[in-house]
């Protein structure tokens, strides 16, 4: 028997969240004066959570590592946010947005959060909006949306090119709200190293204070998890340096089940890698596929030339040139979904035709795209036999006006102008599906412990649509576990406070201080970094874009030897009290180091390919889709929660079988 | 390229600290600037030495985080851009560079190149939002039209990543471009036009109570902003400043 109980409420599926709000157990406001919810993490999810929780009347305490909330990594997001108003007219609804995420998920997700996830959705931009969120607006004054892969309809709300951080700094200005009202109290520089376990309840926290290095004991009623995704487990990735798996890890060890931990996103559109020296990837929002085209040399020779700077790319024929994806996939072409483009770029640079020195780069080319809306303009403005350089002025002025900022962030790089010649891009790791196991109220699997944002794992299936990690967190944070918390801490209003005196307090400590002497008393010879870039190696060459058993079983046996080696040879400068940015760096990097494993584990486990997870064994061998990923409803259509039971090896799996009752499960096809 | 490091070492707060000199080999032009002191620090750790500390996170411009005060500028000679996007492409072989953290009273040193810029948080806590509840039941959000001008005006304002280089390159040490960008964002806004007098008062006496200096209008900051956040801003607080002196009791 699992111990999974996903506590989806009956009923219709659109009636599930209002028929569950109906009926929970309320906190009156009196009583919430006396809870305490400790809340990890600032960003989209833990900041909209804490406002939100302080403004019901608990009393919140959150950490981050930053130095202020308003540095948590959503403020890095770039290209809007998903929510299913219908301002334009085009037939959108809560349902189509409901079933686009479900089929974008390539059906791995659970139908009634995913539901829910569209119900709130619209809320949260009437919400947005009264916290002075500067979206994009219309010259009628209304608010403008742009569209974005996999969807037919435009429903996504930005902010320039800066959506994430506006959409943060809305959180952080209610969340100031509370600090000023005392509501919520502040640990910036906190970072959270274990969960503390009471009576089999989640009741407080271990943190370790960045700046004295004091090892501080924190209770609360209950503990919520927004401490985001684990995408540096690769070493390079979009994500911030910072971001982490430790706090979620840390849950993982103490009873909370681990989910789908092979669920990445490997973004397609990202600048490529310049040297060993790298410490992280940018991504060129998933926006410039509308217009740019991707292409590699069809001969080898001309890719020994442009290598070796013998031939520029603009010199190359058209009849020399192959636009791989519009070659394989004639239906949408540039467009196809993230892990179909990714997959694809791999392929035509494993057979050799990268174009950079590392081999690990396509070209993105705007030239037709500059050319057609030139030509389009001197149209418009009545020009005559306009020349050939006068269309691409006018080309280029329409390029810049849709990407300018993403082309001048490029230049800054790389040190080309990418309206002169084409971009350079590669995939790169940029966001993870899988996350700690929660059921419907966002809790885990250890009682009064939540988890919510990315580092969750319900809502995006195998593959996470773009615009919709923002919808997630928001949903989250502001709507869901405001209401879902209550209904748990309806029990606690007689507990009182939570004392940190106790036994269990004194274990996690000592588990925590323990683990920080050996890491600075270690005396090792190799730096963190030397770890850490090898566990990356290893995981973007064996458990990256592509995934065989052979290669997942010597993973595993690499992460492990790594693991061992890191513990014995391992070099902390410094010591433990006061601030040490090695030994913030180390305990990452340990869990990042058992993570893995688990990843590797996980991936070996589900032998189909489905979404951003490709198994080379599970592929169409015939027909149309010959090559093509191929899922297995059949033998896969769940959930793998894993739990831990002392080491990422013996990690035992459950799984939590997915029903589909309002979609059809498809296999999906971009030919 | 080799370059001679010039870097400033302090323990703690309580320390004085100093200038230590450092080379570093082989730093490659792509580079960016944080990562020739990832090379740094490798190099340190590798000889058991502390490396040194600064703060950084998204390496991409955009949180904020990232303060070095490099040659004398804040987020060093490239315009435009944070410490993060700076490369090394704008220095040549054979260069000394100096590194400091961001200095102001308001931003007491940590350690190294390490400061605390709360006093920024403490001034948004005063009234850097606006009084809505995040109870789902606001109005909708195409209620209100919003000519594009005024919007457009606002975001421009609202891009301000609170990094402080404004703080540090200013003589008088003001906050009056970090505080007039977050005023104005909101006072273009119908949304935050309802507490716009207080929420002015209060962070301007907010900003006093820090220990920021005043402004005499230099410019410098705008400058120096990584964001392009505009003398405008500081204009329009003091417009609002003034308007809410008079109009208040
Ligand atoms: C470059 C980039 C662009 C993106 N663009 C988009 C987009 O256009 N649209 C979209 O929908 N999504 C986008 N995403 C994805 C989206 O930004 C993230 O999934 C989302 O913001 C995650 O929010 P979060 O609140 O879960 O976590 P985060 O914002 O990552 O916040 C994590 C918080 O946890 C804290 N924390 C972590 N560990 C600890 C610890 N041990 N102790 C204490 N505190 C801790 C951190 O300090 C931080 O406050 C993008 C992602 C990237 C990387
Ligand atoms: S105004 Fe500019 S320099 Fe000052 S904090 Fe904001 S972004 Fe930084
Ligand atoms: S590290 Fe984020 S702005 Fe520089």
């Amino acid at each position: 028997m699992s111990k999974l109980d996903s506590k989806i409420p009956g009923g219709p599926i659109k009636d599930k969240w209002t028929t569950y709000k109906d009926k929970i157990n309320l906190v009156n406001p009196a009583n919430k004066r006396h809870i305490d919810v400790i809340v990890v993490g600032t960003g989209l999810a833990g900041g909209s959570a804490s406002a939100t929780l302080a403004e019901l009347g608990y009393n919140v305490k959150a950490f981050c590592y930053q130095d202020s909330p308003r540095r948590a990594h959503s403020i890095a997001a770039q290209g809007g946010i998903n929510a299913a108003k219908n301002y334009q007219g085009d037939g959108d609804s809560n349902y189509r947005l409901f079933y686009d995420t479900v089929k974008g998920g390539d059906y791995r997700s659970r139908e009634a959060n995913v539901h829910r996830l569209a119900e709130v959705s619209g809320n949260i931009i009437d919400q947005c909006v009264a916290q002075g969120v500067p979206f994009a607006r219309e010259y009628g004054g209304l608010l403008d949306n742009r569209s974005f892969g996999g969807v037919l309809v435009s429903r996504t709300f930005y902010a320039k090119g800066q959506t994430g951080q506006q959409l943060l700094l809305g959180a952080y200005s209610a969340m100031n709200r509370q600090i000023a009202r005392g509501k919520i109290e502040m640990f910036n520089r906190h970072e959270m190293l274990d969960v503390v376990i009471v009576d089999g309840k989640a009741r407080g926290i271990i943190a370790r204070n960045l700046v004295t290095g004091e090892i501080e004991r924190h209770s609360a009623h209950a503990v919520v998890i927004a401490s985001g995704g684990y995408g540096n487990v690769y070493f390079l990735s979009t994500n911030a340096m910072g971001s982490n798996v430790t706090a979620a890890w840390k849950a993982h060890k103490r009873g909370a089940f681990f989910a789908n931990p092979c669920y990445t996103q490997i973004h397609p559109t990202c600048i490529p890698r310049s040297g060993d020296y790298q410490s992280k990837l940018t991504l060129m929002s998933e926006s410039l596929r509308n217009d740019g085209r991707i292409w590699v040399p069809k001969k080898k020779e001309d890719v020994e030339a442009i290598r070796s700077g013998k031939l520029k790319p603009t010199d190359l024929k058209e009849e020399d040139r192959d636009y791989y994806l519009e070659r394989r996939y004639p239906a949408f072409g540039n467009l196809v979904p993230r892990d179909v483009a990714s997959r694809a770029a791999k392929e035509r640079c494993d057979a050799g035709f990268g174009v950079n020195k590392t081999g690990e780069a396509v070209y993105l080319d705007f030239q037709s795209a500059i050319e057609r809306y030139g030509a389009e303009q001197a149209k418009i403005q009545n020009i005559e036999n306009a020349s050939h350089a006068k269309i691409v002025e006018l080309g280029e002025k329409v390029v810049e006006a849709k990407y300018g900022n993403l082309f001048q962030m490029y230049e800054k790089i790389v040190d080309e102008n990418p309206y002169k010649t084409p971009m350079m891009i590669y995939p790169a790791t940029h966001y993870t599906m899988g996350g700690v196991w929660v059921d419907y109220n966002l809790m885990t699997t250890i009682p009064g412990c939540y988890a919510i944002g990315e580092a969750n794992f319900s809502d995006h299936g195998a593959n996470r649509l773009g615009a919709s990690a923002l919808m997630q967190g928001l949903a989250d944070g502001y709507f869901v576990l405001p209401y879902t918390i209550g209904h748990y801490l309806a029990d606690d209003i007689r507990t009182g406070k939570i004392s940190t005196d106790s036994p269990e307090f004194e274990e996690a400590e000592k588990n925590v201080t323990d683990r920080i002497n050996q890491l600075v008393n270690n005396n090792g010879t190799k730096s963190v970094d030397y770890f850490h870039k090898r566990l990356g190696k290893v995981m973007w060459d064996k458990v990256g874009m592509s995934r065989n058993e052979t290669g997942l079983k010597e993973a595993i046996e690499e992460i492990r030897s790594i693991r061992d080696e890191f513990w014995k040879d391992v070099r902390v400068p410094g010591a433990a009290d006061g601030m040490n940015t090695e030994l913030e760096k180390a305990g990452r990097v340990a869990d990042f180091l058992e993570l893995g494993e688990l990843f590797a584990k996980d991936a070996l486990n589900r032998n189909e390919s489905c979404g951003g997870h490709f198994r080379e064994e599970s592929v169409e061998l015939d027909g149309e889709q010959k090559g093509e990923a191929k899922r297995d409803d059949v033998n896969y259509a769940y959930v793998a929660a894993w739990e831990y039971t002392g080491d990422p090896k013996d990690a035992v799996l459950h799984k939590e079988q997915l029903e589909f009752n309002d979609i059809e499960l498809k296999q999906r096809s971009y030919k | 390229m080799n370059l001679t490091l010039k870097i400033w070492r302090q323990k703690d707060s309580n320390d004085t600290g100093k200038m230590v000199s450092y080379n570093v080999t082989d730093i490659s032009d792509h580079m960016s600037f944080l990562e020739m002191l990832d090379v740094l620090n490798e190099q340190l750790v590798n000889s058991g030495d502390a490396p040194v500390a600064f703060d950084h996170d998204c390496r991409e411009g955009i949180c904020g985080m990232c303060s070095l005060q490099i040659n004398g500028e804040a987020h060093g000679p490239d315009r435009g851009v944070t410490t993060c996007q700076l490369h090394m492409r704008m220095f040549k072989d054979g260069d000394t560079i100096t590194i400091e953290p961001f200095r102001a009273k308001a931003f007491p040193v940590i350690k190294d190149l390490v400061v605390d810029r709360s006093a920024f948080d403490r001034i948004q806590q005063a009234g850097g939002y606006i009084s809505v509840n995040t109870s789902g039941n606001t109005q909708d959000a195409n209620s209100i039209p919003i000519p594009k001008a005024d919007a457009d005006e606002a975001m421009d304002a609202a891009t301000c990543i609170g990094c402080g280089a404004c703080v540090a390159t200013c003589k008088n040490a003001s906050a009056m471009l970090f505080v007039g960008a977050k005023v104005s964002q909101y006072a273009l806004l119908p949304q935050g036009r309802v507490e716009a007098k207080e929420r002015v008062m209060n962070m301007v006496n907010q900003m006093d109570k820090e220990g920021f200096g005043n402004c005499t209008n230099t410019g410098a900051c705008e400058v120096e902003c990584p964001k392009g956040i505009s003398l405008t801003t500081i204009a329009r607080m003091n417009r609002e400043y003034l308007s809410a002196s008079v109009t208040k009791d």
